[in-house]
């Protein structure tokens, strides 16, 4: 990964940055001073940031500044306080957690929310909703057009299964599966309900570092398959260094850098609020 | 006591276990999706054979017709509770829910007073005769009663298996936020659940009905309360389990009978829901629930 180029960044007119291949193209996602107010403690403010449609972008900052908030502001958990969120284009003012997700948006969660019970290959059909349309007559009377959408749901889970090559466990349990896979297929199933903007909490917590830079090699892999934009909140900075396009670093609720990885890395703003204080902490 | 006695007592048990499983995994599903103890759930049985009654004797309907007549009266029923009672306390502590189900219960039981009268409408029976197979004579209502349970039961758990409400009823239940984030409408799964409950009520009330052909404005409380603990000692939330849990509480009562003591088949039932929630409160077949945070 280390041979890989950074493109630069361009600002559009909103004053947020843009890639370079994803310049004149909408951007997938404009946040325009975002902001949450918790009983008057701004937990996010004057959050800006733009995401061009097949830009791998990363949201850093220190424990408690606010990044699992955006996420649960981007898809509707919390309603925004203040400020818009555009989604290709579209004000999302008016939509539900369920509109953004049919809209565009998923996610995986830092404490992972899989549906436990049910089997791994469940998970990920009752995601791809959208794509099974035969009635519940067809189903129980198991009519041929539900064999036909059955194996077509099969194939196509499948497929994604295979991102992760969790294919020989899609029989098994979503909750008997070892931790790692079970953020795997998090993973899987956010993008079973095919996503243009894709955010990932926390991907590679608890991996190891082979399994860090497989996961790296993935999400990137993720991003040119599917051609779809990904945020992802991560600590571990291999990983954020290593595949992101555009780093916004948050504190306080507060953006404090935007920028490349190199500028990121430079940024004295940075440093002492997080890298800084992530290096006295190792030694 | 001999022996075709006692299988004459066990095909009993088993056609009032049938409809009191129909009825356990009404409460089964809605508790495993809302969390919520539905006791209004038996009056929409009462308010299902009603229907049939009516049908049958004042419209002189065939029995074919009542019967659709009262399923399609229960899901409307159960639907508009829900909606109206239920879907606006969503995020109300589940106590509020809970009060509001036996408020919804008191409504039916004494709406039912008012419009239909407080005194017991008795029918002639919608099944009439029976069959002799050796020693045993077995009516041709315990007959149907099985069957349908069955037939219902095996529809249901292929509902939910297989099918795409099904799964998303699955995953509503597991875990509500994340069914939202992956865009699964919980109104939608809600009501279907309710729908599905109400419809197997109403199967069930026109059962009830072969079994007991009388309709009044309390019947369904009872019942509902059999049931109830039919789905607690299966494990409430699971559906095997209420199925499981209706088939033994209806043997219970009908060996009880089979021994003379039939005066004692509720206090017994009561005590089974006693040991269990003191010896295994999740059931046979539940599974042990994790507090969401």
């Amino acid at each position: 990964m280390a041979d890989r180029q950074h493109g630069k960044l361009y600002p559009l007119p909103s004053q947020n940055m843009v890639l370079e291949r994803d310049l004149g193209k909408m951007p997938v996602l404009e946040c325009r001073r975002l902001g949450i107010n918790f009983g008057g403690l701004a937990a996010v403010s004057e959050f800006d940031l733009g995401i061009g449609p097949t830009e791998i972008t990363g949201l850093i900052g220190p424990n408690g500044a606010g990044k699992t908030t955006v996420f649960n502001l981007l898809t509707k958990v919390y309603e925004p306080t203040t400020g818009s969120i555009l989604l290709n284009g579209k004000d999302t003012a008016k939509m539900s957690t369920i509109e953004l997700n049919k809209a565009g948006i998923a996610r995986t969660f830092q404490n992972i929310r899989l549906f436990k019970n049910m089997s791994v290959e469940d998970n990920v059909k009752v995601a791809m909703d959208h794509s099974i349309h035969c009635g519940l007559g067809t189903a129980l009377f198991r009519l041929p057009r539900y064999w036909k959408e059955e194996s077509d749901a099969h194939e196509r889970a499948m497929d994604l299964l295979g991102i992760f090559g969790l294919q020989g466990m899609a029989n098994a349990k979503a909750g008997s599966l070892p931790y790692g896979a079970q953020r795997r297929l998090e993973i899987v199933r956010a993008l079973a309900t095919n996503p243009s903007l894709l955010l990932l909490d926390e991907p590679a917590a608890g991996m190891n570092p082979a399994e860090t830079s497989e996961l790296m090699e993935v999400i990137s892999h993720i991003r040119d398959e599917f051609q779809i934009a990904i945020l992802l909140i991560e600590h571990d900075m291999n990983l954020v260094m290593g595949i992101c396009d555009g780093i916004a670093v948050l504190n306080f609720g507060r953006i404090i850098a935007k920028g490349t990885p190199e500028d990121i890395q430079n940024n004295p703003a940075v440093i002492e609020a997080y890298l800084g204080r992530k290096k006295e902490a190792k030694s | 006591m001999n022996l075709s006695t006692l299988l004459a007592q066990i095909i009993n048990g088993l056609q009032t276990g049938s409809i009191y499983a129909l009825v356990a995994l009404g409460y089964s599903m809605v508790y495993g999706i809302i969390l919520l103890l539905n006791f209004a759930h038996g009056d929409i049985i009462m308010v299902g054979a009603y229907v049939v009654y009516y049908s049958i004797t004042r419209f002189a309907f065939h029995p074919l017709l009542a019967v659709l007549l009262a399923v399609a009266a229960s899901v409307a029923l159960g639907v508009t509770v829900e909606k109206v009672a239920y879907t606006p306390l969503r995020s109300a502590p589940r106590l509020s829910l809970l009060i509001t189900a036996i408020g919804v219960s008191f409504l039916l039981e004494n709406g039912a007073q008012m419009i239909f009268g407080a005194d017991t409408k008795s029918m002639d029976p919608i099944v009439p005769g029976s069959v002799a197979i050796g020693s045993v004579t077995i009516s041709y209502a315990a007959i149907i009663t099985i069957a349908v349970s069955v037939i219902s039961m095996f529809i249901l758990t292929r509902l939910v298996n297989s099918t795409k409400m099904g799964k998303a009823m699955r995953a509503v239940s597991e875990d509500m936020g994340a069914a939202q984030l992956m865009g699964i409408s919980l109104n939608k799964t809600i009501s279907f659940t309710f729908a599905v409950g109400s419809a197997l009520a109403g199967i069930g009330s026109v059962l009830y009905l072969c079994a007991y052909p009388q309709a009044s404005p309390t019947m369904g409380s009872m019942l509902g309360i059999k049931a109830f603990i039919a789905a607690v000692l299966g494990g409430i939330g699971s559906i095997p389990g209420a199925m499981l849990g209706g088939f033994i509480i209806g043997l219970l009562e009908s060996l009880i009978s089979a021994v003379h003591l039939s005066m004692w088949k509720d206090a017994v039932v009561f005590v089974v829901l006693i040991v269990v929630l003191l010896l295994k409160p999740t059931g046979i077949l539940g599974h042990k629930v994790q507090e969401k945070v």
